[in-house]
């Protein structure tokens, strides 16, 4: 039997068996092993594709919470900074009121004292006024005690009296 | 079923088998060539072998019989033995009786249908490549996505390597899936055959992907699904190559001719390209072998010493050989896609080749 000359009945049983085998392992055997594999790289995949999404996703967040921390911080400052000018402000504010009020109550007071003295000037006047009459009541009254000196002192009025 | 069958060897091949020297070559060819029966062991004179069923038909009649009725090749049965010399040597042969009443050999041979030892062999290959990828299948099956366990771990990164490297860079993205299945299968015949024809004992041993009939047939497979997966461009590239100056065509078509040839050789290619490599490794195996029995019969103390070089040598063919069993899978498996690939690729325009 010639190594190199093919055989009639071996070809034939050869095409018989690696035919079924073909058939039967391509139906049942390749078809859901490489469906499997298949799904299984998507299921990779898509795992990975999703860690991914995950990811970036988790990036946004953290950027988003940047972005508000900064906001936050921005707004923080705002507000001291608004909290400060309206300190500032009440104090400027209040300082003015005082002065002005204070302003006011000198000048009322300032006012008064004048208002005061005046009428004590008045009542002294007044009073000055009384005493000299008093004075010239109890002078005049000395002098024109007797009539002689009355008499006299007609004389010396009537020549101060211009007839004119 | 496989019935072993001890038997005593009849007188006459008994004194032949004492006179005989032991004849390397004759030991290597029966080693990797076909039997009727599968020889395991020979202790002493005691043939250890399993019987196997012969089918011939001959003149349109069939007839079916166990070839122990041979005894080995010595006896005749039914008209037919199994002829000792001449052209048809090892194969089964009508016996005529001539005028003088001696018996001779009929020049019309049987149709040889027989489950000889390699045929046997194909079976249990290719049983034992159901059993494996049905059982991984159902895994596939039953685990789902999840990660692959046992056998199907083992197997995965080889089948996703034929996926992958061989079929889709080959055949490419689009169409590699109609012809994967073919090339998974014979990826794992031939790699599993391969790796069975290593095993020196039954039910390995046998030179089966060195067996021009087997490697035969896969080349006609790949032949067939080329040829009728070719698509136009396919055709046009044979009958009228562009590219080629118009004066290797006409009048004398030469190029058509080369290509229509290269059409035949190459699956002729695959063909011997198996054959060769697979054979040579038993050869050289058994070679090494021998090596012990020739010098051993010179004189036994050499047959020693030359057995310790024979077993480092052989074990380092068998090394060799298990790449060499991979290689040959993939290279048959990777020019079979290749072929597909050729006979689907889409010539868009005038390409310079």
């Amino acid at each position: 039997m010639g190594i190199v000359t093919p055989d009639i009945g071996l070809i034939f049983w050869m095409t018989l068996s690696f035919g079924i085998l073909v058939f039967i392992l391509a139906k049942y055997a390749w078809k859901p092993i490489l469906a499997t594999l298949h799904e299984r790289e998507k299921s990779i995949e898509d795992a990975l594709h999703q860690a991914d999404k995950a990811r970036d996703e988790m990036k946004a967040l953290k950027s988003d919470n940047e972005e508000l921390l900064r906001q936050a911080k921005e707004e923080r400052s705002a507000i001291l900074k608004d909290a400060r000018a309206i300190r500032d402000n009440m104090i400027e504010e209040s300082k003015t009121k005082a002065n002005q009020e204070y302003n006011r109550i000198l000048e009322a007071a300032k006012e008064s004292i004048h208002f005061e003295k005046m009428a004590a000037i008045t009542e002294l006047k007044n009073q000055i006024a009384t005493l000299s009459i008093d004075i010239a009541e109890k002078i005049l009254k000395e002098e024109l005690s007797d009539k002689e000196n009355q008499k006299k002192h007609i004389d010396k009025m009537i020549d101060n009296i211009n007839f004119n | 079923m496989i019935t072993f069958s001890v038997s005593q060897s009849v007188k006459a091949n008994e004194e032949k088998s004492k006179s005989k020297k032991f004849n390397a070559g004759e030991m290597i060819i029966e080693h990797i060539a076909d039997a009727h029966e599968w020889h395991i062991m020979t202790i002493g004179e005691t043939h250890i072998s399993i019987p196997l069923p012969v089918i011939l038909i001959f003149d349109g009649k069939l007839s079916m019989f166990c070839s122990s009725r041979f005894h080995h090749g010595t006896e005749s049965y039914n008209g037919f033995k199994i002829a000792e010399e001449g052209k048809h040597k090892g194969k089964i042969v009508h016996i005529l009786a001539n005028a003088n009443g001696q018996e001779v050999e009929d020049e019309k041979l049987p149709l040889d249908f027989s489950i000889t030892k390699m045929v046997l062999s194909l079976f249990i290959g290719v049983f034992l490549l159901g059993l494996i990828f049905l059982s991984i299948s159902h895994s596939y099956r039953k685990r789902g996505v999840a990660a692959p366990k046992g056998l199907q771990s083992l197997l995965e990164p080889i089948i996703i390597f034929v996926r992958d490297d061989i079929a889709k860079s080959s055949i490419g993205e689009k169409k590699y899936q109609k012809y994967l299945p073919f090339l998974l299968t014979i990826f794992f015949f031939i790699f599993l055959n391969n790796l069975m024809g290593l095993i020196p004992f039954f039910p390995g041993g046998v030179n089966l992907t060195g067996n021009i009939a087997i490697t035969l047939t896969l080349a006609v497979f790949t032949f067939l699904i080329t040829t009728f997966s070719g698509n136009r461009a396919y055709w046009v590239h044979i009958v009228n190559a562009p590219g080629v100056p118009w004066w290797l065509k006409i009048p004398i078509p030469l190029m058509p001719i080369v290509e229509l040839v290269g059409v035949f050789t190459k699956p002729f290619v695959l063909m011997v390209r198996l054959f060769a490599n697979i054979t040579a490794g038993h050869i050289i195996a058994l070679g090494f072998v021998s090596l012990i029995f020739i010098f051993g019969e010179m004189k036994p103390a050499l047959g020693y010493g030359v057995s310790v070089v024979s077993v480092i040598f052989y074990v380092f063919m068998g090394l060799l050989e298990l790449l060499v069993a991979f290689i040959q899978a993939y290279v048959f498996t990777l020019l079979s896609a290749l072929y597909f690939g050729m006979a689907i690729e889409e010539h868009h325009k005038e390409e310079n080749h």
